[in-house]
């Protein structure tokens, strides 16, 4: 059901009766290691490609995830998933696998909660029973496409981000126990003019605070009503920004509950620059880490907003600047 | 050994100004690089490249603003042989060592090497 | 230097300059020194095996230049293709990107990473993505300089 601009409340709240989180073995040395259903010793996954291999984490992570519900793949009615690569290959392809009816989406790094809100209002509105959303993203696949060949010697700035090696995927059902998917704002693009590919979680920010705003607005609520909200991938620069552009707006997120899924994968000792980005960053924290808590009675309600950079390689040589968006899903236990 | 403390000066300086390139104005590598490459054969086209090599050693004939300097003297030196045409048929002269082994062995380092990621 | 910049609203403008203040700012001065010390050293290291070339082997002042660039560049490969370039490179900036090491870094780094597309479009077709504007441009000034030179010493200049 809409509730006012841009958010869906979902009546029968669908429930995810499975999720799964795979990482690659920087994630493995990660702060949130034990969150993890999978974690690789190396990035290859014994491909011969660095595109093969994002495919097979995300085929992992989504037979996990099925494995984990007691379904099979002929139970599940959709697949929706997204990722960095083009032409979302990596999704395809796992899709090719599945062999379940498929919808791929692109947004980005919020792809995964572009996926979740779809997959949630699918089910609320009985198109389907059992839809699986997922979404990846691979650090060599990520930089060899939007930057440079993986063993350039560029120097990146502090602004940089570390695109995670991993993927998420959650099966949200009509029927089962588990986290309840209760509403989702759907974001617009917003571009504030910066163009530096360097710097996406400035670039992202505007996108967060514009989609947190109209949540809050739409649904007349306060920011504490949730335990944890959470931004999908703006790092360091990009969450203190949010955080006073917000005030800005007289909306206060209290410091103890407003965290980024970014920032929380990796230790201080790993070279991660600004923080954590890429398709699997809200994905792994999401399905893997949060849920996790919510089950153990630790996050009763979580307001996740996952973030994209909508750029291409071209579009940045061509002097664009970078829009961006931002989806939220809110998920109670 | 004075030789050796000029190549580090001189070298050391020349990356310096690339550094601030990249820092300071925002270039990419290859902008950087582009731009020196170009400013190393205004330099030898105005003369004071090939001295600053014959003071500087190493310190001024590795940085890759030599780069764009060889290209023009090749092109000079075929000039002086051949007329205009030269120009043309000299570019490459000087520097097809370095090219050419840069070709030569990334092939090889594909054939040989992985990327680590 | 060469980005033009689109026309931006206002809002826009102050945006830019709110989120360049939250920037975490790069260590200017330590990059600078660290790209000294390192391309400094890259040359010293490159006299030396000039030196060697000249002393040990059959080659003048003038010809040695040659055989040391290549032997730099065949370093930097193996570097390259071992993996650690880029960790060095990370570290020392510019010290490694200016000197020719940076130049076969970029060709070789190319050349590796797209080995997965095959040897002919993958490796053959990208190995100059990132050298090419070098060589473009360092030709292409290298011709302009020349004519103009030729044109002032016809006319009886220099």
């Amino acid at each position: 059901m809409l509730k006012g601009k841009q958010t869906w409340v979902f009546k029968s709240k669908p429930t995810i009766i499975a999720s799964s989180a795979v990482g690659g073995p920087k994630e493995a040395k990660g702060a949130i290691a034990e969150d993890f259903d999978i974690l690789y010793s190396d990035i290859w996954l014994g491909e011969d490609s660095f595109e093969k291999a994002e495919k097979k984490l995300l085929e992992d992570a989504c037979q996990k995830a099925i494995e984990k519900s007691g379904l099979k793949e002929s139970d599940i009615q959709f697949f929706l998933s997204g990722d960095l690569i083009n032409q979302i290959v990596p999704s395809s392809f796992t899709a090719r696998t599945l062999g379940v009816p498929y919808l791929g989406i692109f947004g980005a790094c919020s792809s995964s909660m572009q996926g979740l809100a779809l997959a949630s209002m699918m089910v609320d509105t009985g198109f389907a029973n059992n839809v699986l959303a997922a979404a990846s993203s691979h650090n060599a696949a990520a930089e060899k496409q939007f930057r440079y060949p993986t063993e350039y010697g560029a120097q990146k700035p502090p602004t940089a981000q570390w695109t995670v090696t991993g993927a998420g995927a959650a099966l949200v059902s009509n029927k089962g126990e588990g986290p309840k998917v209760t509403c989702a704002t759907i974001g617009k693009v917003i571009d504030m003019g910066i163009s530096d590919p360097f710097n996406l979680g400035a670039a992202m920010a505007p996108a967060a605070v514009n989609t947190i705003k109209v949540h809050f607005e739409d649904l007349n609520i306060q920011p504490e009503y949730y335990d944890l909200i959470a931004t999908g991938d703006l790092g360091m620069v990009g969450h203190r920004i949010v955080g006073d552009l917000l005030k800005k707006e007289n909306i206060n997120i209290p410091e103890e509950i407003f965290t980024d899924c970014g920032l929380l994968i990796y230790k201080e000792d790993q070279q991660i620059f600004a923080g954590a980005s890429g398709c699997a960053s809200s994905a792994v924290v999401t399905y893997g880490h949060f849920i996790n808590k919510m089950k153990k009675g630790q996050i009763r309600k979580m307001l996740i907003v996952a973030t994209g950079a909508l750029l291409s390689p071209m579009s940045y040589q061509q002097k664009e600047s970078i829009p961006c968006i931002a989806h939220a899903v809110s998920i109670e236990m | 050994m004075e030789k050796f403390i000029w190549a580090f000066i001189i070298g050391g300086g020349i990356c310096v100004i690339g550094q601030i390139m990249m820092d300071i104005f925002r270039m990419t590598p290859a902008h950087t690089m582009s731009t020196l490459v170009s400013v190393g054969a205004v330099l030898g086209g105005i003369g004071v490249y090939d001295p600053l090599i014959k003071f500087a050693g190493a310190g001024a004939s590795i940085p890759i603003i030599s780069f764009g300097n060889s290209l023009f003297q090749g092109a000079m030196m075929e000039y002086k042989l051949h007329g205009i045409i030269g120009v043309l048929t000299g570019i490459f002269e000087i520097t097809s060592a370095g090219i050419s082994a840069a070709i030569i062995f990334a092939f090889i380092a594909s054939l040989i090497f992985k990327p680590k990621g | 230097m060469s980005k033009k910049k689109k026309e931006l609203t206002l809002e826009q403008e102050e945006y830019k300059k709110y989120a360049e203040s939250k920037e975490v700012k790069r260590p200017v001065l330590f990059n600078c020194i660290r790209a000294f010390l390192v391309g400094g050293l890259i040359c010293t290291i490159g006299q030396a095996i000039q030196m060697m070339y000249i002393n040990f082997f059959d080659f003048t002042e003038e010809t040695a230049g040659n055989p040391t660039a290549a032997t730099l560049i065949i370093i930097s490969i193996l570097l390259t293709g071992l993996g650690v370039y880029d960790d060095i490179a990370q570290w020392a900036g510019a010290g490694t990107a200016v000197p020719v090491t940076g130049f076969a870094n970029t060709i070789s780094s190319a050349a590796i990473e797209h080995r997965s597309e095959g040897y002919v479009l993958g490796v053959g077709g990208n190995m100059f993505k990132i050298a090419g504007p070098v060589i473009v441009y360092g030709v292409f000034s290298a011709f302009v300089v020349a004519l103009i030179k030729i044109i002032i010493m016809e006319l009886g200049g220099i």
